[in-house]
This record gives C-alpha cells, structure tokens and sequence, in this order.
C-alpha cells in the first residue's frame, strides 16, 4: 500500500481518527475498570481501618465525617473521621489526617481507643526519603523504638525527645518523625472536637474554623 | 533480519539501558529495589510491544508530517489504558510505581523504537523488536534494582541475604544509582569485549 500523502485534508482526517479511536478505547476501559478500581480502594481503606481500631461490627466509612477547610473558595478535606462501632458502643475512632513531610505530604490513618489513648496508626501515603523517612511506616507502631501506642495526646501533646516530648525520633529521620507526630496531634484535636462537638454543640476553640457537614452523631 | 535476531538485538546488542542509555528517569528513578525495577520494565515492556504493533500496522495510514503526534497518541493511549489496569488488578505496585507510570508516555525508547523500528518494518518484525526492547529494558532494570537492593538493604526480592545494619544508604538513594548504572556499563562492556 502507497504511504499517504501529506495533504491537508488527509493529516486533519488522519489525526482525527487516530485520536477518536483513542478516546473510544479509553472511554470503554475506563468504564470496565471503574468498579474494580473503587473496590481496590476501599479494601484498602477497609483494611487501614481494621488494623488501627479494636475489632468493630459497624461500616465506619458508611457513618464517615469529613472536616473541611475553605481556601479561595475551594474546599480542601482536612480530616475525616471514622467511628468504630461494635454494637451500638463506640470502640473506637480512626481520623485521616496529613502534614507536610521532608519530601512532601504525609497522610496517615491513627486509631484511637474509647479513652482517646492512640491504638495504632497506618501510613496511607507518603514522600519519604526510602530507607529513611519511609521507616515512619512501622517505627511508631507497638514493639518498635517509637512506640506510639497507649499514649494520649490529649494530656501531652507528642513530640520528639528533641523537643522535649517523649518519642524517640526515626534516627536521621526528625524531620519526618515531626510532621508524623503533627499529624497525630492534629487528628487527635479533630476527634476530640468532633466529639465535642456533637455532645454540647459548641464549637471549641481549636476548631472555631473548621465547619462540619453531613455531621453524624459520634454518640 | 530474521525475527530472532531482531529480539535477540533488543535483550544484548541494542540493550537499552546498557547499550542505548535510553530511558535514564525510569532508570535511575524505580529501581530502588528489584521488584520495582522488574514492575516498571514489564509495564514499559507491554506498552512497547502494543505500540509497535500498532503503529507499524497503521504507518502507511499516517501522512509523514502528522506522525509524530499519532504516535505519540497511540503510545499515550496504551499507558493509560495499562495505568487503569493496574489501578484496578494490582493497587500495590500502582502506589509504588505512582507517577512513573505516566511518564512511560515521554520515554524515549518508546517513541525511539516506533521512529526507528517499526514505522520502517512488518508488524511481526515490530512485535518481536518489542519484545526484546521490552525485555532487555526489564532485565536491566530489575539487574539494577537488585543490585541496589542487595548493596543498600542486603535483602534481594524482599529476601534478607545479609543483615540490614551492612547496607550503604546511599545505593538505595538517587547517587548510588547513578554508581550502580555506571559499574554495571562498565561490567557489561568488559564482558562484551573479552
């Protein structure tokens, strides 16, 4: 077959078929993998969950609360919030919260029990230095150096030794070690405002500019 | 050129990596372990192999002046179809991968190969010239990504060979790869030569 020639009409139609075709087939797997996809990341989601709150019966991300911040106009999530019910008795709550690491955001997941001491915590995303940074995945869970488990951030706020607090830092790592604790803190004054939130109906200080929607009782 | 030359040709001759030192962010950018080296070269490996097929099969469709964009569309096409397809199947190696996948669309082997191989040859040429582009890009990334593995954590494929404590940081970072690459040109050229 002779090569097409490079005619106006015949590149405006070639270009055009190419590109149609393209979209076609695109649009069609988009639609094949759509579900799969938001089933992959709600098991993800699911199993975050399960691993930092007691064993709960309820569907936390059914019941889920989000915290939004405005900035020029946009809505930027801040936290959400998700309670662990076994029954009708709350176990537990799970807060989504992020912070800007050494090599960009930091989102984690941290469970807190009923008393709001810190259950466990997992790492959802992050741009952590590898064999660095990126230890924070495990380094703060029970058993490790900086362990985090047990403590109450509501009496002490955490910190690093560094800084006074008492978790041991990731070693070379304060930087993320700061902003992962940041982050716990942060999550820990969402919950704690979203708890008393909906038992006075008062806004705390700490959350005066936060706004809530969709906002399911805690209780 | 028999079609076994022609993909012998991609894994030794014309490797990539090693040969060609096309492709150099993928490169030096996943392989900080072998696992990753080896996600990262299959999934350019499917590309390549789906983009030379195509654009060999439709090269006397396309007028000279316009090529370059339909090719660069189809290879686009074939990336994203493959990042929802790996967003769906394996989220896992999605997350670790993240943004290279994306960037599979601008690597130069791929548009390399389509300019220089299959908008010259039969579709069958094109899909054996694929493959071993395809699979001499994925030993070399997954040789490196081991490499580095094995020097910055002393494990291979997540298996501990020598406890964490010998590892050097520095190879699991960006300078140990560069390094890595240039020790492993270095080996590979002395073999060749002796």
């Amino acid at each position: 077959m002779k090569k097409l020639e490079s005619s106006l009409k015949n590149m405006l139609l070639v270009l055009t078929a190419v590109t149609g075709v393209s979209v076609a087939l695109l649009a069609y797997v988009n639609e094949l993998t759509k579900e799969p996809i938001a089933q992959a990341n709600a098991k993800t989601l699911n199993e975050a969950l399960k691993s930092v709150v007691p064993a709960f019966t309820n569907n936390p991300v059914a019941e889920c609360d989000t915290i939004f911040s405005e900035k020029d106009g946009k809505k930027i999530v801040d936290f959400i919030i998700y309670p662990a019910k076994n029954g009708e008795e709350i176990v537990g709550t799970a807060v989504e919260a992020k912070s800007m690491g050494f090599g960009g955001e930091l989102k984690i997941l941290v469970g807190f029990d009923a008393d709001g001491k810190i259950y466990n915590y997992s790492l959802l995303a992050h741009a952590e230095t590898p064999g660095l940074g990126s230890k924070a995945a495990d380094w703060f869970k029970e058993g490790n150096k900086g362990s985090i488990k047990g403590l109450n951030p509501g009496e002490t706020p955490l910190a690093v030794s560094k800084d006074g607090g008492q978790v041991d830092a990731i070693t070379a790592s304060t930087i993320t070690s700061r902003a992962f604790l940041n982050a716990v803190n942060a999550a820990y004054s969402a919950y704690k405002g979203n708890t008393q939130d909906s038992d006075t109906n008062a806004t705390t200080g700490a959350t005066q500019h936060v706004e809530y929607t969709d906002s399911v009782s805690a209780n | 050129m028999n079609n076994f030359k022609v993909l012998m040709n991609g894994i030794v001759k014309e490797n990539p990596t090693f040969v060609l030192l096309l492709g150099m962010c993928p490169t030096l950018g996943t392989t900080s372990s072998a696992i990753n080296g080896m996600g990262m070269g299959l999934a350019t490996a499917f590309v390549l192999i789906c983009s030379n097929v195509v654009i060999s099969s439709i090269k006397n469709l396309i007028p000279d002046m316009v090529r370059i964009p339909a090719f660069v569309v189809v290879i686009a096409s074939f990336v994203t179809l493959l990042q929802m397809v790996m967003q769906a199947f394996v989220p896992a190696l999605y997350a670790t991968l993240g943004l290279f996948i994306p960037l599979i669309v601008v690597n130069c082997i791929l548009l390399g190969r389509a300019e220089a191989f299959a908008a010259k040859n039969n579709p069958l040429a094109s899909l054996f010239d694929g493959l071993g582009m395809g699979l001499g890009f994925t030993i070399a990334l997954t040789l490196l990504g081991a490499v580095r593995e094995f020097l910055g954590t002393g494990k291979i494929f997540n298996l501990s060979i020598l406890p964490e404590e010998y590892g050097m940081l520095v190879f699991v970072l960006a300078p140990g790869a560069f390094i890595a690459l240039g020790y492993l040109i270095a080996l590979i050229n002395s073999f060749k030569k002796a």
